[in-house]
């Protein structure tokens, strides 16, 4: 016998789902996705509504790995901030040390050395190869092929190598300073990039003939999850999902910071607004970073690796300050306002992923429910920068 | 319209062919996974331990760190705990004899001030490993050099205890184990 009423089982659950209002339509059902789900990548939930397989309505609810990043940089100084940032972003965490020293770096007026400015460029765009690969190997894993992820790792082995004995650490990198970085790159780090640049061109139609042309990958991504440039607009959204839409925004050549400038690079635009475009977009950009890695090996400048007069404690005067980079998933912003003394008084993180995701509620109205999963994944979701 | 179905599908299994063709390749290629405990991982260059203390040249028993405390204050999970005694020593007697020496104006000032100088000693460099994270603030902030990373990628242990270190007793017992 079966002895609970019906009342309890609408009370129960937690305040989401208790508040979720259902479409006035019948033979429906509310399906979970995550927290713990293989396709979301760490803890994203998502409500859906589907009618069979068809979903009416799909709301993230997010917060699972909400770890008050914005508050805690209040309560420590600037350098002790440092470490937070490599966290925000696990998979692109140099772009968000660039972000961060980068706003207090332009509140304070702190020139960074030329070289600094090289270094940086090559290890981000190194890290940003790196981000991409494992999202190639997650979303085809997603997406039920499993031999592509263990190509992507054993190429992302080869990066985190390279970095790794420059930086120090293989994941969450601590690795700028204010004033350029904390140790100078030497000639085995320059060679073996430059051997990695080679090595990676070889790997592209070797992807190219394993997955982008496979007729498998071909059918679950294209036509499907079409982002117009309205709902881009709408809900902010940047990075890949925005090229892969036709527009050809970029932060660095936008707004170009540090010496982006100088190197000759394209940024690639696909028209067909689907998985797929945003797919290539990501392929396209590898071959791009690599491009410019070399052009900066080749112009390398002499000279310090760090700002010689960087106060140790440094205490920016009162102002603020906003600074953007381009991150492996859109513009990655860092907003700080200083009182002058020695820790912010308020930063604000503007993580692409949280733009990118907010439009999936909009876009997979209608879609079939493995087509969803497609296109979460075509988003290029990291859960911690998201929660921050 | 049939003949361009035809042609589509005969592509898409010629691609599933040209795919199988990559991944054959590769199975008959070496290995690159390492098969970690019976074979030796390479490439651990760089590697960051936890932190430890650098003796000084001259002396391999005591230490660089001069005790001042910037590592403890700068470091942002507070892992770092200093046991310091002030030892008060009489001020250096050679330098007496040169202030003597000297005339009455300039002795009058700094008398005072050099008759009594208070050094700090390390007696403990406290570690809790636990929450590091391996940021290296601490070891670009010393001002005397006096810290780096160790190189050990074996570490390993049971319980928190256990990453609880005292650096200055560990250096030594390291020099003493050489």
């Amino acid at each position: 016998m079966l002895d609970f009423k019906l009342d309890e089982i609408e009370q129960s659950g937690d305040f989401y789902t208790r508040n979720f209002q259902p479409t006035p339509e019948e033979n429906k059902l509310v399906l979970n996705m995550g927290p713990q789900h293989p396709s979301t990548h760490g803890v994203l939930r998502i409500i859906l509504e589907i009618d069979g397989e068809y979903i009416l309505r799909a709301e993230p609810v997010l917060g699972y790995i909400h770890r008050m990043q914005e508050k805690m940089a209040e309560v420590k100084t600037y350098p002790q901030y440092l470490p937070n940032m490599g966290r925000v972003d696990y998979l692109h965490a140099l772009a968000w040390n660039w972000a961060y020293a980068g706003a207090v770096e332009k509140l304070m007026g702190l020139e960074v050395p030329e070289r600094a400015e090289y270094i940086r460029v090559i290890t981000c765009e190194l890290n940003r190869i790196n981000s991409h690969l494992l999202w190639w190997g997650a979303y085809l894993l997603d997406l039920g092929a499993f031999t592509p992820i263990m190509y992507a790792f054993a190429d992302r082995e080869i990066v985190m190598d390279i970095l790794q004995r420059i930086t120090g650490s293989r994941l969450t990198y601590c690795y700028y300073r204010f004033g350029g970085v904390s140790a100078d790159i030497d000639q085995k780090f320059i060679n073996d990039t430059r051997e990695f640049c080679k090595y990676m061109r070889g790997r592209f139609p070797i992807y190219k003939d394993l997955v982008t042309d496979n007729i498998i990958l071909r059918k679950r991504v294209e036509d499907i999850g079409h982002i117009n440039l309205e709902t881009c607009r709408k809900y902010g959204a940047t990075g890949p999902v925005l090229r892969g839409s036709g527009k050809p925004y970029d932060v660095r050549r936008a707004e170009p910071y540090s010496v982006y400038d100088r190197f000759d690079f394209e940024i690639p635009v696909y028209d067909e607004k689907d998985a797929l475009a945003r797919y290539l977009v990501r392929m396209d950009e590898m071959e791009q970073s690599l491009r410019i890695i070399e052009q900066a090996l080749d112009s390398l400048p002499e000279g310090d690796y760090i700002h010689p007069k960087t106060p140790k404690n440094p205490k920016p005067p009162k102002g603020e300050a906003y600074f953007a980079v381009e991150g492996a998933r859109g513009k990655i912003g860092v907003y700080l306002v200083s009182d002058g003394s020695k820790s912010p008084y308020r930063l604000k993180l503007r993580s692409p992923g949280f733009s990118n995701l907010s439009l999936f509620a909009e876009i997979a109205r209608g879609t079939l429910l493995a087509d969803a999963i497609s296109i979460l994944g075509s988003l290029d979701l990291v859960i911690p920068e998201i929660d921050r | 319209m049939m003949v361009k179905k035809i042609a589509q599908t005969l592509t898409g299994l010629w691609s599933l062919v040209v795919g199988l063709r990559v991944t054959g390749k590769n199975f008959f290629q070496p290995q690159i996974t390492v098969h970690y405990p019976r074979e030796k991982v390479e490439s651990i260059e760089g590697y960051r331990g936890h932190i430890e203390l650098v003796p000084k040249d001259n002396d391999p028993f005591t230490a660089r760190c001069m005790a001042c405390g910037s590592c403890a204050r700068v470091c942002p999970s507070g892992c770092i705990t200093l046991h310091i005694k002030k030892v008060t020593e009489p001020a250096v007697s050679a330098k007496k004899e040169d202030n003597s020496q000297k005339p009455e104006q300039n002795n009058q000032k700094a008398a005072p001030a050099k008759k009594t100088k208070t050094k700090r000693v390390l007696e403990a460099f406290e570690l809790n490993y636990n929450y590091c994270s391996l940021c290296g603030l601490c070891v670009q902030s010393c001002p005397a050099g006096g810290l780096r990373f160790s190189d050990n990628v074996y570490l390993a242990g049971f319980s928190r205890k256990e990453f609880e270190f005292d650096l200055l007793a560990r250096m030594r017992a390291q020099k003493e184990g050489k």
